[in-house]
């Protein structure tokens, strides 16, 4: 399973560094939408809540980007009778796509932190996001991964990912933006951080399983 | 000799509308079944229920000594299927679509350099796929379908794009010298019957 899920990954990052078709329009989503922002609320910084609201809310809505191109080769070109033509196991299938969507958020947020903080962030970052971020983006990747699997056979996807995407992703984004939120207001305990991370963690845990039990299923005839 | 494929009364429907009804045939290890009708016959359904893509919806379907559907990840794995898709991507070069596809089948990568040797592209392995004309896409696309050395192979119009030379390239890994159990869909009667042990016809999914 890990040999034919690092074979999968390995095919997906090497189209996605040749055709650019989804981190690049995730970034530019991400970046226009800190900019519209800074310039609709007419703030040049912004902390607590709102603050943490509007990078969350961002970061979602541009996944939407990536997962609903998550299966686009797969889908355009064949390459998903490939794979079931293959031996692989259809786990190793979900892995890879998991995956693949976790590094596509991580190279986006590598930019799109800086453009936040530069074009609205009233304080600056701190080191607990990076564990926020992996927390969340693990749960998105997952949630992600399988909606696109879900989304990939119907005519509609464009409509299909976001309307079943954004309501499951809804207890991702209380609880990221529940942490992230006193890092924002300098205020808060470590209690709280705990909390929301402990939240995010079942989060992923659950979606994780769920994800790996049922994806078998959604390949099928 | 053992049956590669038992085909017992075999349906399939999309929705209502039936594709494949009251199917039956029986294949032979190393035979040829050709399969010949008009367009919409459900001869590429026949191929995708084969390959395990598509479920019988009734009837009985025995591929490889599995029964399908409940058997069929025994049976993946151990079918090559050369399809209307070339099944490859369009931004990867043939020896890169070949070799993730090693991955997955679990071959060695020597394999691969073999196989690209055999079909007369190794001077073309490094560029994209989508540089490449029809023709070159179906040799690679042939390599592809018997780089798992499988003991089936499921080909529609195998020759499509191919010019003569070509065909004659690839006659070693799909013809009946490969020794392979083969079903063959084609538009050309005259080849089609002269490859043939056995010979279905299909029109409106039934056998003619």
């Amino acid at each position: 399973m890990i040999r034919s899920a690092s074979a999968i990954l390995r095919k997906d990052l090497r189209l996605e560094a040749r055709t650019k078709e989804s981190v690049p329009a995730m970034l530019l989503f991400s970046v226009t939408a800190f900019v519209l922002f800074h310039f609709g609320l007419d703030r040049d910084s912004l902390d607590g809540e709102l603050a943490s609201g509007v990078l969350w809310v961002t970061l979602l809505l541009a996944s939407v980007i990536g997962v609903t191109r998550l299966f686009a080769a797969e889908r355009e070109q064949g390459g998903i009778d490939g794979l079931l033509l293959s031996p692989a196991d259809r786990t190793g299938l979900f892995l890879a796509k998991a995956a693949a969507l976790f590094v596509y958020l991580a190279l986006v947020e590598l930019v799109a932190l800086p453009a936040f903080t530069l074009l609205l962030l009233g304080p600056g970052l701190q080191p607990e996001l990076l564990l926020i971020l992996l927390l969340a983006n693990l749960g998105l990747a997952s949630v992600g991964a399988l909606v696109s699997a879900l989304a990939s056979e119907g005519r509609a996807r464009e409509l299909v990912v976001p309307l079943m995407l954004l309501p499951l992703l809804t207890p991702l984004l209380i609880a990221a933006a529940g942490a992230t939120e006193p890092l924002f207001s300098g205020d808060g305990g470590p209690e709280d951080l705990g909390r929301w991370l402990g939240l995010l963690s079942l989060y992923d845990l659950v979606f994780v399983l769920l994800s790996v039990a049922v994806f078998d299923y959604l390949l099928d005839d | 000799m053992n049956a590669a494929i038992e085909l017992e009364c075999v349906e399939r429907r999309y929705g209502e509308r039936v594709a494949l009804a009251g199917i039956s045939a029986t294949v032979g290890e190393g035979e040829t079944l050709t399969v010949l009708g008009p367009n919409g016959a459900g001869k590429t359904t026949l191929l995708r229920v084969l390959a395990t893509l598509l479920r019988p919806h009734g009837g009985r379907a025995r591929v490889l000594g599995a029964e399908l559907p409940d058997e069929a990840w025994k049976v993946r794995g151990n079918v090559g299927l050369l399809g209307h898709e070339p099944l490859l991507y369009r931004d990867l070069s043939p020896r890169e679509n070949l070799l993730y596809h090693a991955r997955l089948h679990r071959v060695g990568e020597e394999r691969v350099g073999e196989l690209l040797a055999a079909v007369g592209m190794e001077g073309r392995a490094e560029e994209p796929m989508r540089e490449l004309s029809r023709g070159m896409v179906q040799r690679v696309a042939s390599a592809r379908a018997v780089l798992h050395d499988p003991p089936l192979l499921l080909l529609d119009e195998p020759r499509a794009g191919l010019d003569p030379a070509a065909a004659e390239l690839l006659e070693p890994l799909l013809g009946r010298a490969s020794g392979r159990t083969r079903v063959l869909v084609t538009h050309d009667v005259e080849q089609g019957r002269a490859e043939a042990d056995h010979v279905l016809v299909l029109e409106d999914g039934r056998a003619a």
